[in-house]
């Protein structure tokens, strides 16, 4: 263990002083993920859940929205697992396990989206306050404060309900509401992060060779302050996927999701209304939780990982 | 404790308050409309529109604006569409649900997570450590609710040992035997609140821990001979109390958000049950009034942790 902490602090000083480009910096930083046993965990558990968003449309034994999916009689409706159907059926008789790999796309790509709309705005504006500070810091800081003492769930049903009802002809529906609420709710911890590594940046003497060279303070922020904050910016980003991923879930669940798409949540929505758990159809409703549990899990654990790679504060001393 | 301090804490979570209020009455209006959205049902037309005069709905924003500042400074928050009962009523039967439950699994989940915190930190990178870790990562990973519906299938489904939902068996009796019923509701809830936040408290724990393990005024009383268990409880844990307190302070609102999927999922009658019914039914007051009570909740969280703080940390005691 404390031999690869160390290789994997060796790394992250590379990285750190190393001004050699970024890809240079991500092939450094994911060798020394890897050498990490977190990392390689949280790695293995990603490809394979990224395998089953590409793949997963193409392995599933039938297309859960085409009419030829539902029992009209009503036979087969919520079977138990068997030969034909792996998990069983659901209330609609639909293969269960079909619904579980199609999920798999929504669910990774909502998280994805949701984690990507809040990395950016919380970069841009931790940015912009650290970098400006004065007034602009201490509206941009009110903000921050404010979004952050609001509670996130209560908040996040709110919005999902009322922007829901005029959602049905927005692309992708009613997923993309949820993308766009968890991702307006969630950039309050990074601005904080990046403003605060920001404020030691623009001290530094390049920065502020810059400065007397006469770039000005857009080109500043893009080119001199960014690559420095990128790498916590990341670290950070991946560890919000898991908590998108999560909120998502959640939110479905809630019955706030698209019933007419599939995710794990929305599965556990229909598992919950149709009495799964009181009737013992543990084929239905434990793999989706389980799902989700493990991206969840994988993307905890190779945030974790990066942040300690990136951020010596973080990492442990051995 | 100066009373300097508290009138600054107190004032900051005013403020706060105050914003509350109006971001309470424009994110409504924002969002949506609520003489459209939010009044269920095929009513006739001028029944409907005896509504919208009657709530006002028809008048300017800043009049409605006006209008709920001052029926909110009287207390009123509405009626409910459904139960035609004050919000302020029902939001009184919900509360005390809502805060039963959470503070019975935040006691819990607090008192047990930090322990483990303690322990992992202090046996850091054993075994223990290690277990410790992987589990609390596995419980923070999974969904409070999914949690829950694994102890329904279990306990209420195949063992049939506890009820799988509700506060109470609707008909049931009185006296003791009503609270023992309510006993029984409440145990799997609280189990399943307990053990999705415990993962929190011990990566908080941890964390604040190991790092005042490795300052120097602990190894100076390791040099001069402490006892561990000694510089363990003196030394150790007093340090790590303040940012524990923070930390936990910021996680507030997180908590009240896995409360609201449990009690959707244990139909328990508290707030967040209160709330996903009040959005079924499109009723407009109370949603509003319940995620007014939902921030205040999370503010008086706030404060307290913010006092607490105040009284735990000398440099702000004594400032």
């Amino acid at each position: 263990m404390s031999v690869a902490a160390n290789e994997a602090a060796e790394a992250a000083e590379r990285i750190l002083a190393s001004h050699t480009g970024a890809w240079g910096g991500a092939r450094s930083a994911l060798a020394a993920l890897l050498r990490t046993r977190r990392g390689q965990v949280g790695m293995v558990l990603l490809a394979v859940f990224v395998a089953l968003a590409l793949f997963g449309p193409l392995l599933a034994p039938q297309d859960p929205n085409a009419a030829s999916s539902f029992s009209t009689s009503g036979a087969q409706n919520l079977e138990a697992p068997s030969s034909v159907h792996w998990l069983g059926t659901d209330e609609s008789g639909r293969d269960v396990l079909s619904e579980l790999l199609y999920a798999a796309r929504i669910s990774l790509a909502v998280g994805l989206a949701a984690a990507i709309i809040s990395t950016l705005l919380g970069t841009l504006i931790g940015i912009v306050s650290g970098y400006r500070g004065g007034w602009t810091d201490r509206l941009l800081m009110a903000l921050d404060d404010w979004v952050l003492v609001i509670p996130f769930i209560p908040t996040a049903i709110i919005m999902a309900s009322l922007l829901g009802r005029r959602a049905q002809d927005w692309p992708l529906g009613r997923e993309s509401v949820l993308v766009l609420v968890i991702g307006a709710l969630g950039w309050a911890g990074t601005s904080r992060i990046v403003r605060s590594q920001v404020l030691t940046l623009k001290e530094r003497d390049y920065v502020r060779r810059a400065r007397v060279l006469g770039c000005s303070d857009r080109t500043i922020m893009a080119r001199h302050i960014l690559p420095g904050v990128l790498p916590l910016v990341l670290a950070n980003g991946v560890l919000y996927v898991s908590l998108s991923v999560l909120a998502e879930t959640t939110l479905s669940f809630l019955g706030l999701g698209d019933p007419q798409s599939f995710s794990w949540g929305q599965m556990l929505n229909d598992a919950y209304a149709a009495g799964a758990m009181t009737d013992g159809r543990w084929a239905y409703f434990v793999p989706p939780g389980l799902c989700v549990t493990l991206l969840a899990m994988g993307f905890s654990l190779i945030g974790y990982s990066l942040e300690e790679i990136v951020n010596p504060t973080r990492r442990e001393r051995a | 404790m100066t009373w300097r301090v508290v009138a600054r804490r107190i004032a900051v979570a005013l403020a706060t308050l105050v914003a509350i209020v109006v971001f309470n009455f424009f994110l409504f209006r924002a969002l949506g409309d609520p003489a459209k959205d939010l009044i269920r049902g095929r009513l006739p037309p001028e029944v409907r529109q005896a509504i919208i005069h009657d709530r006002g709905y028809d008048q300017s924003t800043f009049t409605q604006f006006t209008r709920y500042i001052g029926d909110l400074a009287h207390g009123d928050l509405g009626t409910s569409n459904i139960s035609e009962r004050p919000v302020t009523d029902e939001l009184g039967d919900a509360i005390p649900n809502t805060l039963l439950l959470l503070s019975l699994s935040t006691v819990l989940s607090m008192v047990i997570g930090t322990r483990l915190g303690i322990i992992a930190a202090w046996r850091r990178g054993r075994a223990r450590d290690t277990w410790i870790g992987q589990s609390s990562l596995a419980l923070y990973s999974m969904p409070d609710f999914w949690l829950g519906m694994l102890f329904v299938g279990v306990f209420a489904g195949g063992l049939a040992w506890l009820p799988g939902g509700l506060k109470a068996t609707p008909g049931g009796a009185g006296g003791f035997a009503h609270w023992e019923d309510v006993g029984k509701h409440l145990i799997l809830p609280t189990l399943t609140l307990t053990l999705g936040e415990i993962g929190q408290y011990v990566f908080i724990t941890r964390a604040a821990v190991a790092e005042v393990m490795d300052s120097d005024h602990v190894l100076t009383a390791r040099a001069v001979g402490l006892r561990p268990l000694a510089v363990r409880r003196r030394h150790i844990v007093p340090s790590a109390r303040l940012p524990i307190v923070t930390q936990i302070a910021l996680n507030l609102g997180f908590v009240i958000g896995g409360a609201i999927t449990v009690e959707a999922l244990f139909s328990w009658p508290g707030v967040g049950f209160a709330t996903l019914n009040a959005i079924a039914d499109k009723d407009f007051p109370m949603l509003q009034g319940l995620y007014l009570t939902t921030s205040v909740l999370v503010i008086v969280a706030n404060l307290v942790a913010d006092l607490l703080y105040a009284r735990l940390d000398p440099r702000v005691r004594t400032q």
